[in-house]
């Protein structure tokens, strides 16, 4: 794989990549946590229920207590601007942008990213981002089906999947098998299939690993050598890694504890994710669109009695995975998490439905990148468990656990 | 506005400083203001323990305020203000400042504004601005000012069809008062031809429409007529002030400002017309604002400055003297000074005693500030009308 790819000169100067400033107040933060979760959600009034922007710590009609609330996309241009001048050395790198001021259907008005087919008196749909800083931020697209990813400002807020080089780290289990596929679907220029432990005879004959532009590699996310080794086979550049490892066992804390298993539960969960991420994020952060997708069990919010060791390895997970978002974020290197619940695959064999299907999970990581999305839930019991922990952990933790 | 303002009886303007403006300067404020009050003394006599009221504006005096001031320039008023109105600062210095002379809690107020203007000053004084800046403007494209008063300008121009031409006719006119100013920091002739061709800095704004940020000081006197006669000095009375922020909030684009809201008692109080004045000063970051004002303080109808503009003339000579000293568009911005030198500038003409040519027969000025664009417009205006005393 790395005869035929380019390589570098030790010795030339590296391409530093910006990101916008950071600097954000408590309530703009609060904005970008919704964001995050891919809510347009703005403040109101608690009392005369006005909408608010910019964030605010009171109502500026009546002072009264603003909440978060879900509002309507829709938007009126008022005015454009191309800025062509900018003392911002990520913004000098990207110029010229355009920018405008639209008034929001629930009724503020915003000043945002301009899609370059808009100007004034258009309607428009706002698209409540993430920037490479990692905050939010608005961004009127027309409204309708447009070609977003033709307008080069759009793709500062997503990760294309086209043309890049990927990582699926376990591309033996059935989320990682689905990954490949999908990721071949979508166009990525060559996908790098882990795969622990021995290879198998199989391999060669495999109708995932041996698609057009799919490399298969052994990789052992619980091995610091087998992952060095890994990354060396890789040698040029590499633009995502998708985190598909894990390893899905019952069994509880005192009763029935399984220790074999809940120690490769975590060496998998949270230690391969520390090793992925030392090993990989250097190379991650060399390149425009960078990205590292993580797939993990919505077991991850709170315990679970059931399979203990296994959500305590996914809630190690989680917690890594918000600080290495925090550390690639000067990067600009975005970290997603795509939560999932129990899989229709061989690890839930004895669960009925509602199981998530591997393809939709897949589906799902690729929708993230593409809309750079940084937190998704696939199916209903991820989805219900977020909104249940969103709104009470504490109770959810008492439910889960009953 | 339900009560009739009090006239400013027993108030006395005098004494127009200006600390000659530099591109870039190591020197911190303080210096700035230091040499303002040098100038000052050199100018009137005046010694520290002669000043009562002391009313400063800076947005580089970090970390200090006019507190930190006094101490540092061995003031010891009775009274003292900071005004962080930026562009709106010096009229809003002048009305503080002839209450408290007028009331007698002061009896000789030195308003003062420095900012130095250090390399890459400015990137950094924009990134911590506001917070409505940081969470909500800055992020889009970083453009600063630019983009903001490019926001305003696409606007303005689409609702009342002023052009480019229009707001160039302004810059040249400007550009030719600062020909005589040898303190100006731009004074070579500007031609409508190379104001059009300019490069584009954030659409529609070109360079020429742009101020240039440097490091400078500017000070006057509020006091009494009597001790402004002690003194020897020349002297101006203030016939009406109007001040107002956050304006028509409810405006989706500025293209109005709070003038507007306050214009009709502005001229009554002053029992003038806007024929009556013989030059007007006003904040000019961008031309456009320059516009809103000659509509908003009355000088032409709403949506008719178009018009205005191609039936007047700017230049010192012209029907309407405007900005004389070059404005901040051509003598340079600096900081908040540049919201104290159209009150310096316009006491100047009145005076007589002008930096470069006089407007012939002056004795009326009307002066006018904007400042502080918190997010999406400017927050705070302000103006003033100021009669020379004989």
């Amino acid at each position: 794989m790395t005869a035929a790819r380019e390589r570098r000169d030790p010795l030339a100067r590296k391409k530093l990549r910006h990101v916008p400033s950071g600097l954000r107040s408590r309530a703009m933060h609060a904005l970008s946590a919704r964001a995050a979760q891919g809510l347009f959600a703005l403040q109101a009034c608690t009392e005369c229920g006005t909408a608010t922007y910019p964030p605010r710590d009171a109502c500026p009609l009546c002072w009264g207590e603003l909440a978060w609330t879900e509002q309507p996309s829709g938007a009126k241009v008022l005015c454009e601007t191309t800025i062509r001048v900018s003392t911002d050395l990520y913004f000098r790198e990207h110029m010229p942008w355009r920018m405008g001021k639209v008034l929001l259907d629930a009724g503020p008005v915003a000043l945002v990213h301009l899609h370059a087919a808009l100007h004034p008196d258009d309607r428009a749909d706002v698209r409540m981002m993430i920037d490479r800083g990692g905050n939010a931020a608005l961004f009127a697209v027309p409204a309708g089906d447009t070609d977003l990813m033709s307008d080069p400002q759009w793709r500062e807020f997503i990760v294309p999947i086209e043309g890049r080089i990927v990582l699926v780290s376990d591309a033996r289990n059935a989320i990682g098998r689905a990954m490949v596929k999908e990721l071949q679907a979508r166009g990525a220029e060559l996908i790098v299939a882990g795969l622990p432990g021995p290879a198998l005879a199989s391999d060669a004959t495999d109708a995932v690993l041996t698609l057009d532009r799919v490399q298969a590699i052994a990789l052992d996310v619980t091995d610091a050598t087998s992952v060095a080794e890994a990354a060396s086979r890789i040698g040029g550049p590499l633009d995502i890694v998708v985190n598909t490892a894990r390893h899905v066992r019952a069994g509880g804390v005192s009763a029935n504890p399984g220790f074999v298993e809940q120690r490769r539960a975590f060496e998998v969960s949270a230690m391969g994710l520390s090793r992925l991420a030392s090993t990989f994020a250097p190379m991650l952060a060399g390149r425009p669109n960078g990205a590292f997708v993580d797939v993990l069990s919505s077991a991850a919010l709170v315990g679970d009695a059931a399979q203990a060791g296994f959500a305590a390895a996914e809630a190690a997970r989680h917690s890594l995975l918000q600080s290495l978002r925090h550390e690639m974020r000067g990067a600009g290197v975005r970290v997603m998490s795509v939560f999932t619940g129990p899989v229709d695959d061989a690890d839930h064999q004895a669960l009925p439905p509602p199981k998530v299907a591997p393809a939709r999970i897949a589906a799902s990581v690729a929708e993230a990148l593409l809309n750079g999305r940084e937190q998704t839930c696939v199916g209903d019991v991820a989805q219900d468990a977020m909104e249940r922990w969103l709104a009470d952990p504490a109770l959810l933790a008492r439910e889960k656990n009953l | 506005m339900s009560r009739a303002q009090a006239p400013y009886t027993g108030v006395a303007v005098c004494a127009p400083i200006t600390v000659p403006y530099q591109r870039f300067s190591a020197e911190p404020a303080h210096w700035w203001a230091g040499r303002a009050l040098r100038l000052l003394h050199e100018n009137t006599g005046l010694r520290p323990a002669d000043i009562d009221g002391f009313c400063f504006s800076s947005f580089s005096c970090g970390p200090d305020t006019a507190v930190g001031m006094t101490q540092h320039l061995g003031l010891t008023p009775r009274w003292l203000d900071h005004i962080p109105t930026g562009g709106a600062s010096g009229v809003m210095a002048l009305r503080r400042a002839a209450r408290a002379v007028q009331c007698g809690d002061a009896e000789l107020v030195v308003c003062l504004a420095a900012d130095t203007n250090q390399i890459d000053s400015f990137r950094h004084s924009l990134a911590g601005f506001s917070r409505f800046s940081q969470d909500a403007v800055y992020p889009y494209g970083f453009g600063g000012p630019n983009a903001t008063f490019a926001l305003i300008t696409d606007a303005y121009m689409r609702e009342y069809g002023v052009t480019r031409e229009d707001f160039g006719k302004l810059c040249v006119a400007q550009r030719a008062n600062a020909g005589s100013n040898p303190l100006a920091l731009q004074r070579k002739p500007l031609s409508l031809d190379a104001y059009m061709a300019a490069r584009p800095i954030a659409d529609p704004v070109h360079l020429f429409d742009c101020v240039m940020p440097c490091a400078g000081a500017e000070a006057f006197i509020v006091t009494t007529p009597e001790r402004a006669e002690e003194l020897g000095l020349k002297m101006a009375q203030i016939l009406a002030t109007i001040e107002r922020h956050n304006a028509f909030p409810e405006d989706p684009v500025q293209l109005r400002g709070g003038w507007a809201m306050d214009i009709e008692g502005f001229w009554q109080t002053a029992r003038i017309t806007p024929a009556e004045v013989d030059t007007l000063q006003v904040y000019d970051d961008y031309p456009v604002i320059v516009a809103m004002q000659i509509e908003d303080l009355g000088f032409c109808n709403k949506g008719k400055v178009g018009e205005f503009i191609r039936a007047n003339e700017f230049t010192i000579d012209g029907d309407l003297p405007l900005n004389t000293n070059g404005g901040q568009l051509s003598a340079g911005q600096a900081g908040a000074a540049g919201g104290f030198q159209n009150v310096t500038e316009g006491l100047r003409q009145i005076l007589h005693a002008p930096l470069g040519d006089q407007v012939p027969d002056a004795s009326i000025a009307a002066i006018s500030g904007f400042g502080l664009v918190n997010y999406d417009r400017g927050v705070c205006t302000a103006a003033a009308l100021l009669e020379a005393l004989p």
